[in-house]
């Protein structure tokens, strides 16, 4: 009884692949291998495919029965592909994929002794192959299916991914929907120490700022009497390791990643069950870094350190907790930017987004530096010098204190905001004016929060000059003006409300579920809408936390993986990276291979197709 | 930017700002003052915001130009940027904490010392709202009772006593002294907010009212310390000096 998993180009790997690249600790454990559980009832489709013994004739360690496949690409290469993956010397390589919850792919009758079988599936050889030659698994052989597969294929679309969703498995994720509720401060009597540390523990993630005198900084969770013994505890190790000149890059305990980075006179300290590789959270730690940079820049932040070690840095980072902690949150959540490095533009039309850029160009101040349209957290246009380009890391810290964290917005009025862009100028401070359009104009009454902070449009204008407010002011007003009256405002807050596309307006009739696409020359993606499937916070971190899987086994070091195909008992999977564009999608558990590669082509052709009216090419440049 | 030239009273702007260590309710009061709103913890306000809001008196129409500042210490040295040419000036302390009350009376010294000479100053308790404030605010304006008496039931988690640290004599004392006008308000519950508005508003002498935008609109003033700019065309290196003194 086999659960027809004969398309996984997948080697089981486990977490310790996922580590062996930082070589400075002993793998974990390998996770424990599920005995077989009962069926969910509300998987009628596994069932029958249980039912249908021979779906693949030979063990899914052999060569596969395709030879040899040219794919034209829609990038107009052309890629050869002989479908090996019968190279031992490949298998439990690193350029493996691990679906976590691979070890569970069983039907009702498997016995554990099968397990071993159904689990080590062919890898994909052909990734040490000149450039040329695409790699891929692009091509399943549907025709070689019964009549009674193909009937049953019709239905696997049916199944979405996470649907099988069983607890056992998903002891991380259970207390996911608690991971962002405070911890009780002292003055509650109802909590005891314990009880508030066993909660703090509880928590999926941490981060953690001190600095390296072990002064602490930050925490994302827990005040500071609650968690100044563990400040002190890392600070301890972190210097131990310093002081033997071997900085300390990272270890495991358990199931939890800790990954420390040292900047300057601060440690970041990640601590994660979610699974990220060390490459992800050391980003993450980055963008925290970033965000402390962005308050003081880094001549005052050496300073104050150079003058006096043991300075407290949370005087002058005061009020600023609430900027990391949603910075914090939004990796937590899980974010396709942050994990891509890439922006989301919103989809309008060319032409509209050319008048748009005109009619900004038009008003500019003298003193401008960047000018921004946003609309739902979705870059609209951009006007910027000629020499000088924005970096996403500087816009992420921007979206995130207008978008993600309430203290702009909630204030009301237009801002002027002093603030330091590291990746642009890490020694002074630019000035930000901000300016969020919906409500404004009407009703002043209207209720704050009446708008969706996803569907509004905020103007950012951005100058070195800190007396430029009312010149900012004037040009707002006037690029509104000019906005409004070419019809363009209406465009925008049509698309902003239109949200993303969603796969089946992109191409119907695909089986798959969600999709990201980056396109790497313009340092932007695209994604398909999480409705309804992902739209929980839950699915939502799982469906992030396999892109994550991917997106750190398609970048690991020595992989030379061009495309990858992950199967496990609640998704598919499939990666796809090459000089252009990175690709990603998921579908449900039964989806082909076949049906991933058509999927994923007619994706790609669709944003190739779109490009223009999907990312912004240039941007206004004055 | 609504035009206010057909308004039947004569309108005219005043720029006023507000000072006060962070988290005294600076932005609430003038989120009360422009929304009539409150928002429960609300984060602390980045850099400045810029509001306006109409005020009528009998005679006039006063538009305030309001420069809500952030309190953090770090931003205090852009506060002259926000107080040049200000007519009026709000200075807010939270009547919970004794800090705060210092703070404002630095903040009102360097208003005296630094800014235009006629500027109008208020000081402002705010936190009323926390303080069994039924007997103690009485002073005020007694017309309010249900706000008074809906900030003392809902000051749920102190029923054995008053958070009040500062007293109003203290506070009136200080204030008469240094000829300002003196308020306790809470933003929570709207109490005396208005108040404070109208209050300043007719204490801004007729004389220095124009009848455009007003000084408040002084955008054009450039001083020399512009320490903090980035310099665009020059290479990196020297490009800005950060001027944080911390």
């Amino acid at each position: 009884m086999r659960t027809g998993r004969e398309d996984a180009g997948v080697a089981r790997a486990s977490d310790e692949e996922h580590y062996a690249n930082d070589g400075d600790d002993t793998p974990p454990p390998l996770p424990p291998r599920p005995l077989p559980g009962p069926q969910p009832s509300h998987e009628p489709h596994t069932a029958a495919a249980a039912d249908r013994p021979a779906l693949q004739s030979k063990p899914t360690t052999a060569v596969s029965s395709m030879n040899i496949q040219t794919l034209s690409f829609p990038d107009g290469t052309r890629g050869t592909f002989t479908s090996g993956g019968d190279d031992p010397s490949t298998k439990g390589s690193e350029n493996v994929m691990i679906p976590g919850d691979l070890a569970s792919t069983r039907g009702p009758n498997a016995g554990p002794d099968e397990l071993d079988d159904n689990m080590s599936v062919a890898t994909f050889a052909p990734t040490l192959r000149p450039p040329g030659d695409l790699a891929s698994l692009l091509a399943g052989g549907p025709s070689k299916r019964s009549p009674a597969w193909q009937l049953l294929r019709s239905q696997s679309a049916t199944v979405q991914p996470f649907e099988t969703m069983r607890l056992d498995e998903d002891e991380t994720l259970s207390e996911f929907p608690k991971e962002f509720d405070d911890i009780p401060d002292e003055s509650d009597k109802d909590w005891s120490d314990w009880d508030r540390l066993v909660l703090w523990k509880s928590k999926l993630k941490h981060y953690m700022v001190l600095s390296s005198a072990g002064k602490p900084i930050y925490s994302r969770h827990g005040d500071l009497a609650l968690i100044n013994s563990s400040m002190g505890v890392v600070q301890t190790i972190i210097s131990f390791y310093e002081g033997a000149k071997n900085p300390l890059l990272g270890f495991t305990a358990g199931s939890t990643r800790f990954v420390i980075a040292t900047r300057g006179p601060l440690y970041f300290v990640a601590i994660s069950k979610l699974g990220e590789s060390d490459t992800q959270l050391r980003a993450q730690l980055d963008a925290l870094y970033m965000q402390i940079l962005s308050t003081l820049t880094l001549p005052t932040l050496t300073h104050i350190f150079a003058n006096r070690p043991s300075t407290d840095l949370r005087k002058p980072l005061e009020g600023t907790e609430s900027l990391l902690s949603s910075l914090a949150d939004s990796f937590t959540k899980g974010s396709p930017s942050a994990l891509l490095g890439a922006l989301e533009c919103l989809k309008i039309r060319k032409s509209h987004r050319h008048a748009i850029n005109n009619a900004f160009l038009k008003s500019r101040a003298d003193n401008l530096l960047y000018g921004l349209i946003v609309a739902g957290g979705k870059l609209v246009s951009v006007i910027r010098p000629r020499k000088h380009s924005l970096h996403p890391s500087d816009l992420q810290l921007i979206f995130n204190m207008l978008f993600e964290s309430g203290g702009v917005k909630a204030g009301g009025g237009d801002n002027w905001i002093p603030l330091c862009l590291p990746a642009f100028n890490n020694r002074g401070y630019l000035y930000m004016y901000v300016s969020f359009l919906d409500g404004q104009d009407e009703d002043p009454a209207t209720p704050t929060g009446a708008h969706s902070i996803h569907e509004e449009t905020a103007i950012i204008l951005i100058s070195p000059d800190k007396e430029s407010f009312f010149a900012l002011q004037q040009m707002k007003d006037d690029v509104v003006a000019e906005l409004q009256k070419r019809g363009s405002l209406e465009i925008i807050k049509t698309a902003a409300r239109q949200g993303r596309p969603k796969v089946a307006e992109v191409a119907p009739g695909l089986q798959i579920s969600h999709f990201l696409f980056k396109s790497k020359a313009n340092v932007q993606f695209c994604m398909s809408a999480l409705d309804p499937t992902f739209s929980d916070p839950v699915s939502h971190r799982r469906l992030m936390s396999l892109y994550h899987n991917m997106h750190a086994t398609v970048h690991a070091k020595h992989a030379h993986l061009k495309v990858i195909h992950c199967v496990g008992t609640d998704s598919t999977s499939l990666a796809w990276v090459t000089p252009i564009f990175e690709f990603y999608c998921v579908a449900g558990p039964n989806a082909s291979r076949h049906v991933m590669t058509q999927g994923a082509n007619r994706v790609i052709q669709w944003a190739k197709r779109e490009e223009e009216r999907l990312f912004i090419i240039g941007g206004g440049v004055f | 930017m609504a035009d206010s030239a057909g308004a039947p009273r004569p309108s005219s702007s005043v720029k006023l700002v507000l000072l006060g260590e962070a988290a005294v309710g600076k932005s609430s009061l003038v989120l009360r003052f422009v929304n009539n709103d409150f928002q429960e913890n609300k984060e602390p306000t980045i850099g400045a915001a810029f509001l306006t809001q109409k005020c009528n008196l009998p005679t006039r129409t006063i538009k305030f130009e309001i420069w809500d500042t952030a309190g953090q210490e770090r931003f205090a040295s852009l506060a002259p940027m926000y107080y040049r040419n200000a007519q009026a000036a709000l200075v807010v302390y939270d009547l919970t904490k004794p800090t705060s009350l210092i703070k404002a009376k630095h903040w009102v010294a360097e208003l005296q010392r630094q800014a235009s000479p006629g500027i109008v100053i208020a000081l402002v308790g705010n936190k009323l709202d926390l303080t069994n404030a039924s007997a103690a605010a009485g002073g005020n304006s007694e017309d309010e009772d249900e706000e008074s008496s809906g900030a003392a039931g809902g000051d749920g988690g102190d029923e054995s006593g008053d958070a009040r640290k500062i007293s109003t004599e203290e506070a009136k004392t200080y204030a008469e002294e240094e000829s300002l006008l003196f308020f306790e308000t809470s933003a929570k519950t709207g109490h005396n907010v208005s108040e404070v508005f109208t209050a300043i508003a007719n204490a801004i002498p007729e004389t220095s009212l124009k009848s455009t935008r007003g000084p408040g609109a002084s955008n054009a003033v450039s001083r020399g310390g512009d320490e903090q700019r980035v310099n665009l065309t020059g290479p990196r290196g020297d490009a800005a000096k950060d001027s944080c003194a911390c």
